[in-house]
């Protein structure tokens, strides 16, 4: 019984927090939307029965995401910040990664923290904080003017490359600690092996330590690409009018057109477009398990 | 002498392989080696012997390249290798981790090298063939390291450093990490190895025993210092140090006074009441001069009736014994309560031993037997 209440806590977990939640939104963009309150029909109820409900619901919304170039061509756009911004981040992330692994062991734990600090103030101020570096006023023009390396403020805010300065900012954190958790663990014996065996520096750390770190390069890469892909407060408040993400597109039409079943409609597409990156997530978590046993 | 035993290091025209003059290593304040020098011979079989902490290591991480000198100088055939990094020297190095690659295969592991210096396919295939054969492992060409076992893994490492066919092979602890019936075979292996390659082997080891059976010969090292280099029967008959006969086997010290008796043999006067006992010796002491003697336990005879015509003889009663199947080692206590070990070997049946516990027993042993020491 007490095996069976542990297996359940889990299970119950995701039924009522994940499944329940994903049904009610599928149901909805099965829907029509209607100036009501919520705003889509048919609503359920006992009187015309559960046949005449259901024989109102159609993929009417789906279709139409594939008639309006609105949608794939925001999909689209997401999936190419989402991995040029992992492709960032792991640039910028790896380096850290490697340097804190070298680092003198008293030193590694302060660093860790440092990396981890950031997560202690608000995600939403600290963009807004971005938002006042990379202003047409903000601290970085003010600074770049003040040297003479540019006469005019560079234009950034409100472009995509301000949405990818606040990508990378924002899950650096989660590139940098599974690539150093990789890395920590390496033998350097391993590299000096591959230096006695021929290798120069640059030639062990390409054939040995990258292949090494590999996992943790992996774990990185999607903690960041599937979270980004759907994501939505950094390009509204740092992208400009060109910026298209669907997480932005999912929000306008939620709040804006206010168009439950359309929106949800985006959202389950989403979803089925995570479902990939998280299954080979899975798989290359496992696969890392397996190795270390 | 016969000419064909080989023994370089007696021959004053012999070129040296390698050869430290004045080294010096310096960690911050901590001096590791301490101005040392010394020459190593083609296809020498090498042991660096000494407890950790001694510099042993330190001494094959320059040889290696992974320490720089920071005095002195080493020479590898007749070149100074200061200026030459880790991947440049023709020097492998067989770590004590091993330090495989996981994410290769045992062929891959081996031929790791061997791409590095760019090798024609098929001289590189025929290679590694060559040395999974040498190291019995064609079997387990296509595991990786962690699907085999901690012996064969120790193959893998030594075949994948044997590839290059360097002119030195250092190896770092070879057999600290396997069991020791599995460590005995592998020193005869490693031995057979090394003679048929024809490859100079540098080993640093703490087992003395291990030193003993590989080496053809052995250097004992202490704070840096070497303490003495000889061939393995050498330093164990002949020890040129207390330090060096108390590290290797077991001893008997006896501290003294010397009086001369004839040339070359000399009479220790060591305790009040007990007669003194007589050595030969090849240096000189002069009289009344602080000695030590040293006496391997198996050289003392042990009997039951005081024997007739010994050069030394010293009555106590046993102690202890430590029964080790083939020997016994008997600790025997003398009247002013010296502890001396003698060895014997178990020919009869336990039951018809002649002594036990708290016998007297008598303890002799000729003239010498035993190396005076200085120091």
């Amino acid at each position: 019984m007490r095996r069976f209440v542990l297996i359940a806590v889990p299970y119950v977990w995701l039924l009522a927090l994940f499944l329940v939640p994903f049904v009610i939104v599928f149901k909805i963009s099965l829907s029509d939307a209607a100036i009501a309150r919520p705003p889509y029909l048919p609503q359920f109820d006992w009187v015309s029965g559960f046949g005449a409900f259901l024989a109102d619901l159609d993929f009417e919304n789906f279709i139409f995401l594939t008639e309006d170039n609105l949608y794939w061509k925001a999909y689209l756009s997401s999936a190419k910040i989402a991995l040029i911004s992992t492709f960032c981040t792991l640039l910028v992330g790896y380096p850290i990664a490697y340097a804190m692994a070298r680092a003198p062991d008293e030193w590694r734990a302060t660093l860790m923290m440092l990396v981890i600090l950031p997560f202690w103030t608000s995600f939403l101020i600290r963009v807004y904080a971005w938002m006042g570096i990379l202003s047409n006023e903000g601290f970085l023009n003010q600074f770049l003017l003040w040297t003479g390396i540019i006469s005019t403020p560079l234009t950034i805010l409100n472009t995509n490359t301000a949405v990818y300065i606040g990508i990378v900012y924002t899950y650096l954190p989660f590139m940098i600690l599974p690539i150093y958790a990789a890395l920590e663990r390496l033998d350097g014996s391993l590299i000096e092996a591959a230096e006695d065996l021929g290798c120069s520096r640059l030639l062990a750390f390409w054939l040995v330590t990258i292949p090494l770190s590999r996992p943790g390069i992996i774990a990185g890469s999607f903690l960041v690409f599937i979270p980004v892909l759907g994501e939505f407060v950094i390009p509204s408040l740092l992208g400009g009018s060109g910026t298209l993400m669907i997480g932005k597109v999912l929000w306008e039409e939620f709040f804006s057109n206010r168009d439950w079943p359309v929106a949800s409609a985006v959202a389950v597409i989403l979803l089925l477009i995570l479902v990939i990156p998280i299954v080979l997530f899975q798989r290359n978590q496992q696969k890392q398990a397996e190795a270390e046993e | 002498m016969n000419t064909s035993v080989f023994a370089p290091w007696e021959d004053p025209n012999a070129k040296p392989l390698i050869s430290f003059r004045n080294v010096t290593k310096r960690f911050g304040s901590f001096t590791a080696i301490d101005n040392l020098s010394l020459d190593i011979f083609e296809k020498e079989f090498f042991a660096l012997l000494g407890p950790s902490g001694c510099g042993k290591t330190t001494m094959m991480r320059m040889l290696a390249g992974f320490e720089t000198v920071t005095e002195g100088t080493i020479e590898l055939a007749g070149q100074d290798i200061a200026a030459v990094p880790p991947n440049k020297r023709a020097v492998n190095m067989m770590f004590q981790s091993y330090a495989l690659f996981p994410h290769l295969s045992v062929w891959e592991n081996i031929a790791f090298g061997l791409r590095r210096d760019k090798m024609p396919k098929q001289d590189l295939e025929a290679r590694v063939e060559e040395m999974l054969k040498l190291t019995r492992l064609e079997k387990f060409a296509r595991r990786k390291p962690h699907q085999i076992s901690g012996g064969q893994r120790q193959r893998v490492a030594l075949a994948r450093s044997l590839a290059k066919a360097p002119k030195l092979l250092l190896l770092d602890e070879p057999l600290g990490a396997l069991d020791k019936k599995l460590r005995q075979d592998t020193q005869f292996e490693l031995m057979d190895i090394q003679e048929s390659t024809g490859t100079t082997f540098v080993i640093v080891t703490h087992d003395q025993e291990e030193a003993m059976t590989v080496a053809s010969r052995v250097a004992v090292m202490d704070e840096g210092l070497l303490k003495q280099v000889a061939t393995p029967d050498r330093i164990y008959e002949t020890p040129n140090s207390v330090y060096v006969a108390d590290f290797i086997g077991d001893v008997n010290i006896i501290q003294g006074r010397t009086t001369t008796a004839n040339e070359g043999t000399y009479r220790v006067d060591w305790a009040e009441g007990q007669a003194a006992l007589n050595a030969t010796s090849a240096t000189e002491f002069s009289n009344d001069q602080t000695c030590h003697l040293a006496i391997r336990p198996e050289k003392i005879t042990i009997t039951a009736d005081r024997p007739e015509n010994a050069d030394n003889v010293v009555q106590g009663k046993v102690h202890d014994i430590a029964y080790l199947g083939n020997l016994s080692t008997y600790y025997v206590e003398l009247s002013n309560g010296t502890m001396i070990k003698a060895q014997a070997a178990n020919t009869r049946r336990i039951s018809r031993r002649s002594f036990t516990w708290e016998d007297p027993v008598w303890l002799s042993w000729t003239a010498t037997a035993g190396v005076l020491l200085a120091n």
